[in-house]
């Protein structure tokens, strides 16, 4: 699920856009261009690095990487708004997926869903704590349903989460 | 798609169709048209809508028609209970979140969901009370307006941008019922071809700000009819109300313009609907013009003709018929003659994806046919020639201040015009003439292919087509019983002089037109 | 074995022999294990006969479907003059499933060895291996045991000494589970929305890129090794049930079960002895309900159903639901079924491509007709929408993730009619607040 409802707009670019593929990310951008026969190929991980070095995939991201590929805005767009995990708006430092799918369901994956917007302040899914620090989603099933309830923090993946062990989990994310 | 023909039955229909051939299209062969929405045959089969679903026998499942070619000996069923029932299924669900809007959307009358409805749909809905989908309504373009909640998700629009316009500035955006068509914030749609996706849309989801609200598509009259704007000849569709052309839209013909037009061409009617119109012929008496019948205009013109000597610059449009300017030329054959056409020049818009079409630099959509009767385009030539004439004969064509002091050193200065203006008192003769849209005739496009256009709306007050005017002024003037009365005859009448168009009749010409041969008329240099 | 258990007596670990063993992860480790002896083996032998080893083995793809992985691999066109590509599926996105997960976490060498074998056999120089983008884990240690190959000699331009090229490649998904549907994840490799394509043209035709193309499921690719190194005849001899369903399979047992985990068993094990002995049945107090035995996509099946099913492709058919890939999420007596039967629908809806009238729309209606009777409001017709809806949205659109939707459902009500009808009689409270 894309973090947009009720996301709070903070963080929004106001300055002049700078671009993400200069020196060494263009390199590494460039480098990749030989793994696959076209550029459009490089879309996804285009669309990777930009989330990685901004946090979110803006327009004028979009538009820069359409630029860089050789491709429209509007298709960047298109592809950008079909994979839920390119963020369309500002998230807070931390980004929380929780799985509530139904294997996960079974085993209390609400409940861990519960306390982490408990403990975060988050109060709803897919807005940011008031603090900037969390942004908490539900996410459709992470794989690992084995070990119920996952959770990813960041690039962190966290299994067997249950909810007595969220306030402790958090700590490590200032 | 190879020579070898198939046979294939549906619906009881036996059909030979070329083997590689689409269901759907050997469908339509048997006379059957399989509902659908993505599918356009001018564009690549995504298979999405499921809207043609047909039963074909031995297959496990039914099977979209728009992207199963045919195999010989198929038995396919586009009625049966279980296709029916799939392409109701369909429908059911493109209506839960569809708005009952017809009453207000352009599209109501020529929507092909109202129709399939109709025609195959559930009589009420079971979708409750559940919230629609609700978007609001975005401005796409300089002519364009999106209403997502109509939008049905067909993707033709985003498949002629890409495909076709190869402009991809659409997009489907979010996916699952969330997903509409997107635009990226800073693009517009402006393409000079883009005004396409307003036709393509089955429904009313893209609509032209042109046309919003402007009638309702049962109240209007469709005349076959050829573009008049450039030398490409696209075949459009006048479409009127009440004697107003209220818009063009492409006529399809495979040969020439597929099924689209671009938007210059598009928008290019609005000189059709003016008021301001030569509605009488008129005679100088002395310094004033006066009003006068037909008769007395021709026979003052055949005597005129007769009565001089010496050389004739024939000054027309461009956009007049291949009759008028045969007939025209025709008239003056007793003189030295100089013909010339106006051409202006604009951008040249090719459409990408489909070779051979564009809109055309030259805004001259008669100009092969002016050629082949005996006109050239040097129209600075011919008005320096006016300075020696005799006869100077202005078929609508509005002149410079300087090209009609020229003229008017004429012993004779005849202008057919369709609009008045205060140059016409400067002629010893007006004669008012029909425009292209209040007249039937013909055009010749750039790649020779002759085509007709046929008359949308009446005339006003006594205009008539001009090759009638000269036709008849030639019969007075050679005291001949008769001429030509119809746009059919009038055309028959130029095969004895243009061996290309010899024998030749409208029928022979039919509505995708006719390519013919480059000679021009006898006696006359390219 | 089961990981995260210990191995059970009844399992038969070939694939799964490394679970948990840290150091079969690196290159080193995994060459002591015996690693990369098939891959030396496969290049000795011509392409062909590597694809009739496994067509003999009677290795079926693990993803889902089943469907041959040898008669795949033949059909990769013989002197295209077009670059072939293999293509390893390891979008692992079917609820319920979580072994390719596990394969890439502890032996990512296998698969490696697995695709590199794959590759040859196919006749491609380059393979791209799919990862969902939320396995930031098995990213991470695929990642490095490819430079680890690289540098070892297993990939790029001389594999093994042999002269051919291999090159592997990880792209990266970005969370779409319909990427896992095998044209929808060669759109999304190609920079596209992951939009399932029709067929034909089959990947093996024209594929990724329009290249001859063959897709196979990270479980499938990773058995490859062992019938190669241990010959098909081994391999189709790991047969109790069905002789079309052979080998060993990775079953994901999860839900309301006492010890979750990956299971591998033969091909044919009884579902009971998976469900109760070996990951432990029902937990204390419990009673087992029903099972959803191929990921989330197929019909529910009730606890006498699982009694007397074997696990392979055509014991699960016999009992009207699907092998799929092995995902098999436990409900016991606690599940409310109307719920789960929503979040499932939901999950659907959430996924849908967009493309499908029936897909897009009807995911979405179902999943407020149901979200409706649990909120106490719904009403007897409601049942049969849901099975007329269901039968529009089966068998008619180009992929199968609308079927999915519906499957659940319509088995959810033919078998746990009474579950609905406490909610809609209001004899059971409302498990949703009125909206």
């Amino acid at each position: 699920m894309n973090a947009t409802s009720g996301a709070v707009p903070h963080g929004h670019e106001t300055a002049p856009y700078e671009p993400v593929f200069v020196g060494p990310a263009l390199s590494k951008l460039e480098a990749l261009f030989a793994q696959y026969p076209t550029k459009q190929a490089c879309l996804l991980p285009a669309l990777w690095m930009v989330q990685e070095a901004r946090g979110w995939v803006s327009e004028p991201a979009m538009a820069e990487v359409a630029d860089v590929l050789g491709l429209t805005p509007a298709f960047v767009k298109g592809v950008v708004t079909f994979y839920t995990m390119y963020h369309l708006h500002p998230v807070g430092r931390h980004f929380i997926q929780v799985c509530t799918t139904s294997p996960c369901g079974l085993c209390g994956a609400e409940d861990v869903r519960d306390a982490i917007l408990e403990a975060t302040g988050c109060e709803e899914l897919g807005r940011t704590s008031p603090d900037g620090r969390f942004t908490v989603i539900e996410v459709e099933c992470l794989g690992a349903c084995g070990f119920a309830t996952p959770i990813l923090i960041d690039d962190d993946f966290i299994e067997s989460v249950t909810a007595d062990r969220v306030p402790a989990l958090l700590e490590g994310y200032e | 798609m190879s020579d070898e023909l198939v046979t294939v039955t549906i619906d009881g229909i036996s059909v030979q169709v070329p083997k590689g051939t689409p269901l759907i299209e050997a469908a339509k062969r048997a006379g059957i048209l399989v509902p659908h929405y993505c599918y356009h045959p001018s564009l690549p089969a995504p298979a999405v809508c499921r809207m043609c679903l047909v039963e074909v026998e031995k297959a496990p499942k039914l099977l979209p028609a728009c992207v199963t070619t045919v195999t010989d000996g198929q038995v396919v069923h586009v009625h049966s209970e279980a296709a029916e029932q799939a392409r109701e299924g369909v429908l059911e669900f493109l209506l839960i979140n569809h708005p009952l809007d017809c009453p207000i959307c352009d599209q109501a009358g020529e929507c092909e969901l109202q129709n399939y409805v109709f025609q195959e749909g559930r009589a009420g809905s079971r979708y409750d009370d559940y919230p629609k989908r609700f978007n609001p309504v975005e401005d796409f373009g300089p002519d364009i307006l999106y209403v997502p909640n109509r939008c049905i998700l067909c993707t033709r629009c985003v498949r002629f941008m890409d495909d076709v316009a190869k402009t991809p500035v659409l997009n489907v955006s979010e996916r699952g019922d969330r997903a509409t068509i997107g635009i990226f914030p800073e693009t517009r749609l402006d393409h000079p071809w883009s005004g396409n996706v307003v036709d393509l849309c089955p429904v009313g989801s893209l609509v032209s700000k042109d046309f919003l609200h402007k009638a309702r598509a049962w109240e209007l009259d469709k005349t076959a009819s050829i573009c008049p704007g450039c030398t490409q000849g696209c075949n459009v569709t006048i479409e009127t109300r009440e004697h107003n052309v209220v818009r063009l839209r492409p006529r399809p013909n495979m040969e020439v313009n597929r099924h689209f037009i671009c938007d210059e061409g598009r928008m290019n009617y609005r000189w059709m609907n003016r008021g301001d119109r030569v509605e009488a012929p008129r005679v100088k008496d002395g310094a004033r013009h006066q009003a006068v019948d037909w008769d007395t205009a021709l026979a003052r013109l055949a005597e005129s003709l007769v009565g001089t000597r010496g050389s004739a610059v024939l000054l027309a449009s461009a956009r007049a018929s291949t009759e008028s300017l045969g007939h025209l030329r025709r008239m003056l054959d007793r003189f030295d003659v100089t013909a010339a056409v106006k051409v202006p020049l604009g951008d040249e818009a090719p459409l990408e994806g489909i070779p051979g079409l564009a809109l055309r630099a030259e805004r001259a959509p008669n100009l092969a046919g002016a050629h082949l009767m005996g006109y050239t385009a040097k129209w600075d030539d011919a008005v320096r020639a006016a300075a020696d004439a005799a006869v100077v004969v202005v078929v609508d064509e509005l002149l410079t201040e300087a090209e009609l002091a020229t003229a008017r050193r004429a012993g004779l200065l005849v202008v057919l015009s369709t609009l008045e203006s205060d140059d016409l008192d400067q002629a010893d003769l007006v004669l008012p003439i029909t425009t292209m849209a209040e007249e039937s005739g013909t055009y010749l496009n750039r790649d020779h292919r002759l085509q007709r256009y046929l008359q949308a709306k009446a005339a006003p007050g006594m205009a008539r087509p001009a090759w009638w005017a000269a036709v008849e002024a030639q019969a007075r003037a050679d005291g001949l019983a008769t001429a030509p009365g119809s746009a059919a005859e009038a055309f028959a009448a130029l095969g004895d002089h243009v061996p290309s168009l010899a024998g030749l009749t409208y029928a022979d010409i039919g509505f995708v037109g006719r390519v013919i041969g480059r000679q021009a008329a006898v006696g006359v240099e390219r | 074995m089961g990981y995260p258990h210990p191995i059970h007596p009844k399992e038969t670990p070939v694939l799964s022999t490394h679970f948990g063993d840290a150091a079969a992860r690196s290159y080193a480790g995994w060459v002591e294990r015996g690693g990369y002896q098939a891959l030396r083996k496969a290049l000795a032998m011509t392409p062909t006969d590597v694809t009739e080893e496994v067509k003999a083995s009677g290795l079926r793809g693990r993803g889902g479907a089943g469907f041959p992985c040898g008669l795949k691999w033949s059909f990769m066109p013989k002197n295209s003059g077009k670059p072939h590509y293999l293509v390893c599926n390891a979008d692992e996105s079917e609820p319920g499933t979580f072994k390719d997960r596990e394969i890439m976490r502890w032996t990512p060498h296998a698969l490696i060895e697995g695709c590199a074998i794959a590759a040859y056999a196919i006749g491609a120089e380059r393979c791209y291996i799919y990862i969902r983008g939320e396995f930031t884990e098995p990213l991470r240690i695929m990642t490095i045991a490819i430079e680890e190959a690289y540098a070892n000699g297993i990939l790029g331009a001389n594999v093994l000494g042999s002269g051919g090229t291999i090159d592997m490649i990880i792209h990266r998904g970005a969370g779409a589970y319909i990427c896992g549907e095998e044209t929808a994840l060669m759109n999304s490799i190609e920079g596209k929305r992951g939009n399932p394509r029709i067929k034909p043209p089959f990947p093996a035709q024209a594929g990724v890129f329009g290249m001859p193309t063959t897709v196979n499921n990270v479980e499938t690719l990773a058995a490859v090794p062992h019938i190669v190194a241990r010959g098909a005849a081994w391999y189709k001899g790991l047969c109790l049930g069905s002789d079309k369903s052979t080998g060993t399979k990775l079953f994901s047992v999860c839900g309301q079960i006492q010890r979750p985990g990956n299971y591998e068993v033969t091909m044919g094990t009884p579902m009971r002895d998976l469900v109760v002995d070996m990951a432990g049945g029902a937990r204390p107090g419990r009673t087992l309900k029903a099972v959803i035995p191929g990921g989330s996509s197929v019909p529910i099946m009730t606890v006498a159903e699982m009694e007397d099913c074997v696990c392979d492709y055509e014991g699960v058919m016999a009992k009207g639901s699907m092998l799929g890939s092995g995902g098999m999420i436990v409900m016991d007596d606690s599940a409310d079924m109307v719920y789960q039967i929503w979040r499932l629908a939901r999950f659907y809806a959430h996924e849908s491509c967009a493309q499908c009238t029936q897909c897009r729309e009807g995911t979405a209606w179902t999943t407020k007709i149901l979200e409706r009777i649990l909120r106490g409001q719904g009403e007897h017709k409601d049942l049969q929408l849901l099975m007329d809806l269901s039968e529009n949205m089966t068998g008619k659109t180009i992929c199968v993730l609308s079927d999915s939707c519906a499957a659940p459902i319509v088995s959810g009500i033919q078998k746990f009619p009474e579950e609905f009808e406490a909610y809609i009689s209001k004899r059971r409270e409302p498990a949703l607040s009125p909206a």
